[in-house]
Formats: C-alpha cells, sequence, structure tokens
C-alpha cells in the first residue's frame, strides 16, 4: 500500500499552490499526486497557470503524476475544459463520467471518490473501458472496499481508500459560499479564497458538522483511516488518498508513510493527522459502517 | 409533454392513472429504489397488476431502480430488473454504471431511462450513456437552468429528457451527495433512503422543540409553530456569525408556472416527486398538473394556484431553473 496526494479542493493562491507541490515534490514519500480543479471552473483562470509546472516539478521527483477533471461539468466552457485535459501531460482521473467520454478507448484513467464505484458490476465496466485505478467513494464500508479491492487486484486495477481529510459529501449548482455572503454564483466574487479548508457550518447547539467549499459541502470532521491500516493492508487496498489541508502535509505523508512500514497506525501518525486536521477533530465512521461522522475507538 | 407521475402503493398508481397521468414511476419494495420506506413500494405480483391496469387505461408504467448495488449482493438489483421486465414495465429507471451494462447486455429490449441518481448534467455526458448503455432518456439533475436544458435538447436529439417539476427539492446533485449517511449511516446511494425516519427525533426544550436528526441538531422552533421534517439540506445551522438555512430554506420546487418555458426548451415529460405520499395527494398533484399540460398543448393560459394548498403552507420555488437561485 503506498500513498497518493489527492487533488487540492479549496481555492489557494497560486503562490500557495506552487509552494505546496514544491514542497510535496522535494520532501514528502507519497508515490502520486492528483493535480487539476475539482470544485469550481470559476476558480482555475487564478491559479491555472500553476498546473503544468506542478505536473513537471512533481513527474521530475519521480511521482505519478493524474490530472483531476471537474466534479460537476455542466457549462460549454466546462466541456471544453474537460476535453482539453487530454493534452495536460498527465493522465486523467475522472470526477465526472463526462471526462470519460473524452478519453480515447485504450488510454488508461483514474477514477476519483467522487464517481460511485459501489459495486464489482461498475468497476468490472469501468475497468473494460481502461480504467487503471479507482478511488472508492468514501461512504463505503470495510466489507465493501475488501471486496472491491480484491475485484480490482485480480483485473489490474488499483483500488485506492479515502485516508485522510475532510470528505467532499456533495456537490451543488448552488454556491453556498455566495449564498453565505448575501451573493449568488455569478456575483460571488471569489469569496470561497477566504477560507483554505473550507468554511465551518456547525448546529445550533454549536456542534462541529459540516464546512462549504463554494459549491462543495465536506465533513467538518477530517476522515483519517490510520486505525485501519491493518485491514486495509490486509484487504489488498492498493492506495491511501491523503487530500491536501494547509497544514503540514509533509509531515502527515511521512507519519504515513512509517505507519505503513510499520504495518499499523503509530501515536505519531495520530498526532500528525490531529495536528493537521482543521478544527482537530477525527472520523471514521464509514469504515465500520456507522455514520461517517463518528470516530470509532477502533 | 408526458407527465410522469410517483406511486408508493398500488392504489396510489390506480389514482395517479384515473387523475390522468401519462406515466407512472415505482419502484420493488426494498434498497433497490430511492424511496426506500417502510409499507411503501410494490411486489412484483403488484407490480404485474399495476403495470396491467395502466396499460388498460394506455399509461405507462417506468420502474425504478435506482441505488447502487452493494459490492456482492448485485443479484437482487439484477432479480429486479429481471421481474420488472417479466412484469411488462414500459422502462426501468436506473443510475449505477454496472447496472446499466448488466441491463443493455441481459435485457437488451427493455427500455432503459437514465435516474436523476446518476447526475448526468450536460449533452456530452448525456448522448455518452446513449452510445455506451443504449438510454432513451434522462431525468435531469436539479442543477440546470432552463437555457442549459434547452442547450441540452439541442445538442442530443436521441434522447429525451424528463424534468422535476413538483414536490420535494434536493438543493444538491442527486446520486452525488452523502450528507445523510455522514449523519446517519444511510445513505440514498446505498440504501434508498435520505434523513430516515428512524433517526429523526423531535425534543421539546422548555418552549422549543428541536428536531434531531443522528446526533445532530437541524433545527428548532418555538413549540407551537409548525416543525419541518429536518431533512439535513434544508435545515438550520450557524457559519461564522451567521445563523440560518445555509443550504436551503424549507422550501419545495413547483415549476408549474414555467411549463412553458420548459416545453419551449424541448423537455419530453415532467416528473412529480413524492411516492412517498398519499393517494389523494397524488391524485390532487396529477389532476392539476394534467389540466395545465393539457391547456398548454392547446394554446390556452396556464390555470393558476390549484397547487398552492398542497405545498402544505410551505414557500415554494422554482429552484436551479432560474438562474439566481445559485
Amino acid at each position: 500500500m503506498d500513498l497518493t496526494i489527492g487533488p487540492n479542493l479549496f481555492f489557494w493562491e497560486a503562490s500557495q499552490v506552487r509552494d505546496f507541490y514544491a514542497k510535496i515534490a522535494d520532501e514528502s514519500p507519497a508515490a502520486r499526486v492528483v493535480v487539476g480543479e475539482v470544485v469550481c471552473s470559476k476558480r482555475l483562470p487564478f491559479w491555472q497557470g500553476e498546473i503544468p509546472v506542478a505536473v513537471d516539478r512533481l513527474k521530475a521527483a519521480g511521482k505519478e503524476v493524474w490530472i483531476s477533471s471537474l466534479a460537476l461539468v455542466t457549462l460549454k466552457r466546462e466541456r471544453q475544459l474537460t476535453e482539453e485535459l487530454i493534452d495536460a501531460g498527465a493522465g486523467i482521473e475522472i470526477a465526472d463520467l463526462t471526462a470519460l467520454a473524452y478519453i480515447p478507448a485504450g488510454v488508461p484513467f483514474s477514477v476519483s471518490p467522487l464517481i460511485n464505484v459501489y459495486n464489482i458490476g461498475t468497476l468490472d465496466w469501468l475497468a473494460s473501458r481502461g480504467a487503471a485505478r479507482i478511488c472508492l467513494p468514501n461512504e463505503l464500508p470495510m466489507e465493501s472496499i475488501a471486496k472491491l479491492a480484491r475485484a480490482g487486484k485480480e483485473r489490474g486495477v488499483a483500488v485506492e481508500v479515502w485516508g485522510f481529510g475532510r470528505q467532499p459529501l456533495a456537490i451543488s449548482g448552488r454556491c453556498y459560499h455566495a449564498r453565505l455572503h448575501d451573493r449568488i454564483k455569478d456575483s460571488c466574487q471569489f469569496i470561497c479564497n477566504a477560507d483554505p479548508d473550507g468554511r465551518e457550518v456547525d448546529t445550533l447547539d454549536g456542534e462541529q458538522f459540516l464546512a462549504v467549499n463554494g459549491v462543495q459541502t465536506l465533513s467538518c470532521a477530517t476522515s483519517f483511516a490510520g486505525r485501519e491500516i491493518p485491514a486495509l493492508l490486509k484487504a489488498d487496498v492498493a492506495s491511501l488518498r491523503l487530500s491536501p489541508h494547509t497544514g503540514d502535509m509533509v509531515a502527515l505523508t511521512r507519519a504515513f508513510d512509517a505507519a505503513l512500514k510499520a504495518g499499523a497506525c503509530t501515536d505519531e501518525l495520530e498526532a500528525a493527522a490531529r495536528a493537521v486536521a482543521p478544527g482537530g477533530q477525527l472520523a471514521n465512521g464509514y469504515l465500520h459502517a456507522r455514520a461517517g461522522a463518528e470516530w470509532v475507538d477502533a | 409533454m408526458e407527465l410522469v407521475c410517483p406511486a408508493g402503493t398500488p392504489a396510489a398508481l390506480r389514482a395517479a392513472v384515473e387523475a390522468g397521468a401519462h406515466s407512472i414511476y415505482c419502484g420493488f419494495a426494498d434498497e433497490t429504489n430511492a424511496r426506500n420506506f417502510p409499507g411503501l413500494n410494490f411486489s412484483p405480483k403488484e407490480l404485474a397488476e399495476g403495470v396491467a391496469f395502466a396499460h388498460k387505461h394506455g399509461a405507462h408504467v417506468l420502474v425504478a431502480i435506482n441505488t447502487f448495488p452493494r459490492a456482492g449482493d448485485e443479484t437482487l438489483w439484477h432479480r429486479n430488473i429481471a421481474a420488472a421486465e417479466a412484469a411488462g414495465a414500459d422502462a426501468v429507471i436506473l443510475a449505477d454504471m454496472g447496472l446499466l451494462a448488466h441491463a443493455a447486455k441481459h435485457h437488451p429490449n427493455l427500455r432503459r431511462h437514465l435516474s436523476v441518481q446518476a447526475a448526468a448534467a450536460n449533452a456530452d455526458v448525456i448522448n455518452f450513456y446513449a452510445r455506451e448503455f443504449g438510454v432513451k432518456r434522462v431525468v435531469l439533475p436539479r442543477v440546470l437552468t432552463v437555457a442549459e436544458i434547452a442547450a441540452i435538447n439541442k445538442e442530443t436529439p436521441d434522447v429525451e429528457t424528463e424534468v422535476f417539476v413538483f414536490g420535494g427539492l434536493c438543493v444538491m446533485a442527486e446520486g452525488r451527495c452523502s450528507l445523510s449517511s455522514y449523519a446517519t449511516g444511510q445513505s440514498p446511494n446505498m440504501n434508498g433512503v435520505c434523513s430516515p425516519a428512524a433517526q429523526v427525533e423531535y425534543v421539546e426544550e422548555g418552549d422549543q422543540l428541536a428536531a434531531r436528526l443522528g446526533d445532530f441538531t437541524i433545527h428548532r422552533v418555538g413549540k407551537d409553530q409548525p416543525a419541518p421534517y429536518p431533512t439535513l439540506c434544508k435545515g438550520c445551522f450557524t457559519s461564522g456569525d451567521q445563523v440560518g438555512h445555509i443550504f436551503e430554506d424549507a422550501v419545495s420546487l413547483n415549476a408549474q408556472d414555467i411549463l412553458p418555458q420548459l416545453a419551449k426548451a424541448g423537455v419530453t415529460a415532467l416528473k412529480i416527486e413524492g411516492r412517498q405520499r398519499s393517494r389523494s395527494y397524488v391524485a390532487q398533484v396529477v389532476r392539476s398538473f394534467r389540466a395545465a399540460v393539457d391547456a398548454l398543448a392547446a394554446g390556452q393560459p396556464m390555470p393558476q394556484g390549484a397547487l398552492a394548498a398542497l405545498s402544505e403552507g410551505q414557500a415554494t420555488t422554482t429552484g436551479a431553473y432560474a438562474k439566481t437561485w445559485r
């Protein structure tokens, strides 16, 4: 089992993006990195120029690089952007099935956790189309993960599981960041860049609950699969996906790497996870077939 | 335009047909459909009887098998597709790629519609579903404006579109939302339920009533006020110094006023949400929409206001159909 840095889901300054990937390239033990804009095409012009820079830098450092499509493609401009990914110099990770419509037969692709792969029939169909990697949806329990990882292994598809990060829970046509500022999506003034780890939404009791990131809704608690490393290894899961946050992702990947080598979670890993988790709260409920917000003391 | 109406029970199916539905959609009484509620839905025998009744009255029956099969248990979903065909259903409504491939291969003559749960939101992906799986109709996700729907119809000549016009309103792209399982462990995709009633609790707190879902308070109202069902995305939350309905107010969809625009946009079918609703509710909504559709076809003005009472005093919205909603 190795480590994949997922695409950054948030709207960061271009300079921050550049520094992040330079650091990952130079210092992180992650085997692969997925770059690209997943959430909102309106943000892309602000940091688009960093994508080829990151791809080159990461490749030069020996990382496998993929580029993600948008998660929700509706506009003509977004269809065009998605089609142009073919020429971006890295394999495509499909986050909306639209991207697959543009990938020529036989060209391998990766599948984002935002694509609904819940069963072997779907895994088979994607494999027949050329899927090389599939990161499973977050809400799957370990029992399903084990079945899908085994099926993937038999078919030469690397099956990946969400290992760390606020979990993407929903995507909408409506921008909640804009709505929180009494604006609509068309006049958002790019306000989601004020919250580089998402804007927290609490219950009326003041309990942490969700986080909004433009048109995306995330969990407030950070999903962390450290305690489940032995079970994930046993299930033959190929990789753990770590989703970028503003905290020290290099320290986190190093701690994950050490834990994978040890075959189990370590105190250092859990401390690193808590340090990076925005809001400090961890969750692993989905892996245990419980509510995703729960923390199971496994 | 074709009016596609919900039926959670055989009685509701008959009521909808008699009220003027052109098509009925329904599901089997298990987790293979996205309204897997206790006491609802059809056995294979009830479906066959329902299909016979509908066909006798010139109506069609579409069977929703639109959750995502659990790994290792695909047989249940496959069996239901076969049962729908055996019952004489006019189409199945599917979302899962594996199921679509299965149905295309093993039931090539059974018409396939793409469920809203697949969230196919542009012409390229719709044509892709048509090419790969022979999909004949797509139910559009509620993230599109009328202008975008019109543009899609121009570019998808071989695929019909169906849009929601009345009832509950998802504010997220359907089939891509796990808010419910995050709070409760049960989701539309896996279990066919959203914000399940079994995990709802109303708690009296002095002169207030809190509605909880799983471990989370979704809203709180004065004890004498109406307490809406705690659907997660319609809840009241706080963020920074803001308190309110961060995602959406407690509203439901009513697009009756924009039926002429939807017709002009090239929409084939209009869908009414509410398989969990009573048969009298369904009959009333169907009658009202049938009158509107007939008036539209005859070039007469839209009948006004007939549905206000059915929205239960709730505010209604045209949702994403208007660009400013976003």
